[in-house]
């Protein structure tokens, strides 16, 4: 197994560090640095995340990742680099710069003796142009919870009422921290397509999750962080030379189980069907998925 | 769709005022915060007044004595350790990252929650007047003593408010704040001259109660529930107003220090 060799220089596809911060950009990072006593948890990364794109953040536990978002949402000071949300440095954001921005944690919020209706008209009461309550549980598919009280609500629903706390205040930036955690599959469909209309309302996500499908499916682009630093930055199909690597095509000849790896699996599998008089026996041709190519970034044996 | 508006941000005041009624409600709507804060001291109340019918002396039972106290830890009850579990419990379970997170302005948070201790300590005192009087023929403050009642009240209420904030900080969570507070208050509520008269405390458990707030707020509130005679009883001959308000005014102070010093929106780590 082949192994990235340590960034030394700018990561693939990653922002050069001598570019100047991107001001039209929603989010635009250059050198960020953040130590936690001996250690660097976050070891000189930049990023630059367009407006209106949905950007996945992928990485093990411990890589750095919920460091850097939480610097990006203003909840961590940074020990060097600069960092500028929508324009502003989160460090020194106010009022008016937490109005434009939504956070969905991993918990908090929806633990409460309020109804999920009582919730969202406090929160939607915060900003100064909010979504309209009812609207969003609708958009969150929880209309039927609208008297229930928070506490009372099931994981899943309580995920999507903190996503609908996230984005009552209408963000123009959406942050998004493992919002699928113990999801059932029908669950995670359904949050995924909420995604996807909220991003044709024009609102740009920064993503993080461990789940490869999920940042395959909605993302327009990931990056992967591993010990401080972006190792790589592509849109999901290109990842980790996803797009050229060889293909893996594999069938059934003579009862047994055979494969081939092949650059040019095309004409492979036009030569493989002339050996047989119909249809070639279990045939199948796979590209390596995305965590294949995530797993050996971040340099864990596949 | 509509184009992005700037429209300025709700003013301080509406977002107050929405802080307010959640505060009330998360607090009325909580089986545990209700019965343990409000009904636990009307219970004590009727139970010490049905047991402890005893003469004090000069014509006075014991249950007029024991007005003071119980007021005295109810006010600790809705303030300090209220704060402190309810505090504690939303910090460990991410509602104040939450909000950190939000415009929401930070006075906002605890505007809401002196809304909640202020309405909290009102209901229990009236209640607790309410049963005195009817169950037990307690007599009830007349003329300047209503002045007295209200600022000890106002002054006692202030300090363990604050102290409740800051004593939040040093708990993992709400069932650790509770552990914490809930035996730290019963200890001070015996030493502090609530279930038995003050006088009869060891003087130097007196002495220790005297570093706290519990100890002043029972003994200005005994100026106010027994007749002047009853002050050569206290330990200083008298009922020390003016000791009292400097005690609590002094931990106001502390208090506010403290939180200052110690609050923080998020848990460590």
């Amino acid at each position: 197994m082949t192994r990235t060799p340590a960034a030394t220089a700018t990561a693939p596809g990653a922002v050069h560090p001598a570019t100047p911060l991107d001001p039209d950009a929603a989010i635009s990072v250059r050198g960020l640095v953040k130590r936690y006593g001996d250690s660097t948890a976050v070891a000189g990364l930049d990023l630059d995340i367009r407006r209106g794109e949905i950007f996945a953040l992928l990485g093990p536990n411990g890589a750095g990742k919920t460091t850097t978002v939480e610097v990006l949402e203003g909840y961590r000071q940074r020990d060097g680099g600069d960092v500028r949300v929508l324009g502003v440095d989160p460090a020194t954001g106010g009022r008016r710069w937490k109005a434009d921005i939504g956070i969905v944690l991993q918990s908090g919020g929806g633990d409460s003796q309020l109804t999920c209706l009582e919730l969202l008209r406090a929160q939607a009461s915060y900003y100064a142009d909010p979504r309209d309550p009812a609207e969003v549980l609708e958009l969150v598919g929880l209309t039927e919870k609208a008297g229930a009280r928070g506490r009372t609500l099931s994981g899943g629903q309580r995920r999507r009422l903190d996503v609908a706390l996230g984005i009552v205040g209408r963000p123009r930036l959406l942050f998004l921290d493992e919002p699928t955690t113990g999801f059932d599959p029908e669950a995670r469909r359904q949050f995924w397509s909420l995604i996807r209309s909220l991003r044709d309302l024009g609102t740009t996500m920064l993503l993080t999750t461990h789940y490869l499908d999920e940042a395959e499916e909605l993302a327009d682009r990931v990056g992967v962080i591993a010990r401080g630093r972006l190792v790589e930055v592509a849109v999901p199909a290109e990842l980790g030379g996803r797009g050229q690597a060889p293909a893996v095509v594999s069938w059934t000849e003579d009862g047994v189980r055979r494969t081939a790896e092949t650059v040019g699996p095309t004409a492979f599998v036009r030569e493989l069907a002339t050996r047989f008089p119909g249809e070639v026996p279990d045939l199948a041709v796979a590209r390596p998925t995305l965590e294949d190519v995530y797993l050996r970034m971040i340099g864990e044996p596949a | 769709m509509t184009a992005t508006t700037e429209r300025s941000l709700p003013s301080v005041g509406s977002v107050w005022r929405t802080r307010g009624g959640v505060e009330l409600k998360e607090f009325f709507r909580q089986r545990e915060s209700v019965v343990f804060t409000l009904a636990f001291p009307v219970i004590l109340l009727v139970v010490f007044g049905a047991v402890l019918d005893y003469d004090i002396g000069g014509g006075v039972t014991f249950t007029q004595y024991f007005m003071a106290g119980i007021v005295a830890a109810g006010i600790l009850g809705a303030s300090l350790q209220n704060m402190a579990i309810s505090i504690a419990t939303e910090r460990s379970d991410g509602t104040l990252k939450h909000l950190s997170g939000t415009p929401m302005p930070k006075s906002a948070y605890f505007v809401g929650k002196v809304v909640q201790v202020l309405a909290v300590t009102v209901l229990i005192v009236v209640i607790l007047l309410a049963v005195g009087r009817l169950a037990y023929g307690v007599v009830l403050p007349s003329g300047s003593d209503w002045i007295t009642f209200v600022w000890v009240t106002a002054l006692g209420s202030s300090a363990c408010t604050l102290l409740g904030i800051a004593v939040s900080s040093l708990a993992k969570n709400g069932r650790s704040a509770s552990a914490m507070v809930t035996p730290i208050a019963l200890v001070l509520q015996f030493i502090s001259g609530v279930f038995f008269q003050f006088s009869q405390v060891p003087t130097w458990m007196q002495t220790i109660a005297a570093l706290f707030p519990l100890k002043w707020m029972a003994q200005g509130l005994r100026s106010v529930f027994l007749p002047d005679a009853l002050a050569a009883a206290e330990p200083a001959g008298s009922w020390e107003l003016g000791r009292v308000a400097l005690v609590l005014g002094i931990w106001c102070i502390v208090g506010l220090a403290l939180c200052v010093k110690t609050f923080r929106w998020q848990d460590r780590g």
